[in-house]
């Protein structure tokens, strides 16, 4: 699966997706943010791993403990800041 | 009658207001809040997005309003792309019969388009660095003051 990544975790890992194997999905969102986090530099790791991350499934955002599918559409980003 | 657009190029917040009007004779009040570029130190900011979920995220945000107050017309344009200092970054209008709706729901609107709508914004400093923009507690405050208020009138 492609997880797509937004601001900051864009700049810091340097590509706007990452390519994630589907052999290790299902996870939990908690869980393949921290499999994602061993996949950049220290810097993306760190911002990656701050709590007040977002994680959204399919483009609705979820909590730590939605179970992710191999199917599905993911994308991470730090709070949002329009307006 | 509820519309949501993003757009690269400048507002043009008369064609804006011009087309919301409209002739809907049960309107009774228009209220609009248009967003500007500050410039305290900054010379230009970027915006950026996640497409398709931005959309889906501020139509979602009209229609909890239109659930609270009888609103007849609601409409957010947001820029996305450069946009240099004093242009108009955010443009929001609610119509319905009277005023304290239309007042209510506009600021509902933008309240949760700060802290809800995935939009990223980074400013160039006067030095030429550009910066991602952090998230201010008011916002998040500002937005947690809807919990429990105003409830839906409707199912």
């Amino acid at each position: 699966m492609n997880i797509l990544l937004f601001a900051q975790l864009r700049d810091y890992y340097g590509a706007s997706s990452v390519t994630f194997p589907d052999d290790e999905l299902p996870l939990t969102v908690d869980e393949l943010r921290s499999s994602l986090a061993g996949l950049g530099s220290e810097e993306f790791r760190q911002a990656l791993l701050e709590p007040n991350v977002f994680c959204a499934v399919n483009q609705k955002v979820v909590e730590p403990k939605y179970i992710v599918q191999a199917d599905d559409e993911v994308g991470f980003f730090p709070p949002m800041t329009g307006g | 009658m509820f519309e949501v657009e993003l757009s690269a190029t400048e507002l043009d917040l008369s064609a804006l207001n011009q087309r919301f009007m409209g002739t809907d004779e049960s309107i009774g009040a228009v209220v609009s809040f248009t967003g500007i570029v500050r410039g305290n130190g900054i010379q230009a900011i970027e915006v950026e997005h996640y497409p398709g979920m931005t959309e889906s995220v501020l139509s979602k945000k009209i229609e909890s309003a239109a659930k609270r107050w009888p609103l007849r017309k609601a409409s957010i344009v947001h820029r996305i792309g450069s946009l240099p200092v004093s242009e108009p970054i955010v443009w929001v209008s609610v119509a319905s019969a009277h005023r304290a709706a239309a007042f209510l729901a506009c600021e509902f609107l933008m309240d949760f388009l700060k802290v809800d709508a995935p939009f990223w914004k980074k400013e160039l400093d006067a030095n030429g660095v550009w910066k991602w923009v952090e998230v201010r507690s008011q916002d998040q405050d500002r937005a947690n003051r809807w919990m429990g208020r105003y409830a839906p009138t409707q199912a």
